[in-house]
């Protein structure tokens, strides 16, 4: 049987894959954001989880508003990064994990969550960035990860209760799976930030905070929040904690925080990084 | 904003919905094709002609012309397509930030840790 054994939570801002790639992880801007890395690095080797179930959103790579889907969910072998506009170098081949990502697929929309299906799909920044992290020098090759991409870019985008209804969804699908595999689930984007108008630079340290602590202990009181709420709270771009939750959903077993970081700002956003142990729960 | 719009209920906040999505389609998918490189070259060769070819309005050129980032939202623009557009000015968050608020960059980064460290 498919074992959830924890999950993680991190930003997946463009500005770190430069950083990255510049060697400025111990610079003074950079120290306390990187700093909040290693733990999980050595967890993930630990632990060695066969596959990574990933929620991220599309920043105008793959998906286009000529069709934008809500929920979209990868079930390729394999997946590619592309130029996002920016000229920045692509990096290695994403792999994929083809039949637990059908497995899921037909759970979901068998539990009325209707997904996009992509056989082909160009993974951005959202995907790419949280992986880069958590094997330096993009030797994330041997894990198969799972994309599902949560729609954030325009409204109506999915609710907060609507993310963790659907992580719940994905977390059933993959106790249901008849192989003796081991799962992580990582949650990407956020916290706060707002890119966009003349609000733009809004940071909200002590949301954050709080909807880090709630993640572990009190994950349904964050799906009282309507996107709207995130917007005025957090700025535009909060919106992006739909991740988060999402994540949460799918751990329905006993959950242990392992550990955590919070550094502000991370180019215009607050950045979380949370590890958690999870517990199957009992049959 | 001239006009209060009773469809963007917070201040200096663009939500990118489906009336913005159906105003800024032609500008959005010009910078949606900025993701190749041959469309910014084509772009920077002639920039009112690669305009002219997504049927952008003049509003909308004016935008792109001046650098607008405002102008291009309020013009429907979606950032993360906006943003596109940014990066082929060489152009970062932080650069596009302080064109918004009225800042110098300077100013804008010390916004950032201001509302970072919570003092906000």
């Amino acid at each position: 049987m498919a074992n959830i054994i924890g999950a993680v939570t991190t930003s997946h801002i463009p500005a770190i894959a430069n950083a990255m790639a510049n060697k400025q992880e111990d610079t003074p801007y950079w120290k306390p954001f990187f700093d909040g890395y290693p733990p999980v690095r050595k967890w993930l080797n630990e632990k060695q989880p066969d596959v990574i179930v990933l929620f991220y959103n599309d920043h105008g790579l793959e998906f286009f508003i000529d069709k934008k889907p809500t929920f979209a969910i990868g079930v390729a072998d394999e997946y590619h990064n592309s130029d996002e506009g920016w000229g920045i170098a692509t990096i290695p081949p994403v792999t994929g994990e083809s039949e637990l990502s059908w497995h899921i697929a037909n759970s979901l929309v068998e539990d009325g969550f209707d997904m996009t299906i992509c056989q082909e799909m160009k993974v951005d920044h959202g995907l790419t960035v949280p992986l880069s992290l958590m094997w330096p020098g993009n030797n994330y090759g041997h894990v198969k990860v799972i994309p599902v991409c949560i729609n954030c870019e325009q409204h109506p985008m999915p609710q907060p209760w609507r993310c963790f209804e659907l992580g719940k969804a994905i977390g059933k699908a993959i106790e249901s799976y008849d192989e003796d595999i081991t799962v992580a689930i990582f949650g990407t984007g956020g916290l706060s930030h707002q890119l966009d108008g003349e609000r733009a630079g809004i940071i909200n340290r002590e949301f954050d905070i709080e909807c880090m602590d709630k993640l572990v202990s009190d994950p349904e009181s964050l799906t009282k929040y309507s996107n709207l709420d995130l917007v005025k709270i957090g700025g535009a771009q909060t919106v992006e904690l739909n991740m988060w939750i999402a994540m949460r959903g799918a751990l329905r077993g006993k959950v242990t925080e392992l550990h955590r970081n919070y550094h502000a700002p991370i180019s215009n956003t607050g950045s979380g990084v949370l590890l958690l142990e999870h517990e199957m729960p009992s049959k | 904003m001239a006009v209060k719009d009773l469809t963007q209920p917070v201040p200096g906040t663009y939500l990118f919905d489906g009336k913005m999505a159906k105003k800024g389609y032609g500008l959005n998918k010009m910078c949606y094709s900025f993701n190749e490189q041959a469309a910014r070259d084509e772009f920077n060769e002639d920039p009112d002609a690669y305009c002219a070819k997504f049927g952008l309005t003049e509003k909308q050129i004016k935008a792109i012309h001046d650098r607008d980032i405002i102008g291009l939202l309020q013009e429907g623009g979606s950032i993360y397509y906006v943003a596109k557009f940014a990066g082929l000015l060489k152009l970062n968050m932080q650069d596009i930030g302080a064109i918004q608020t009225g800042l110098s960059l300077d100013e804008f980064k010390a916004l950032l840790v201001k509302n970072g460290s919570g003092e906000a």
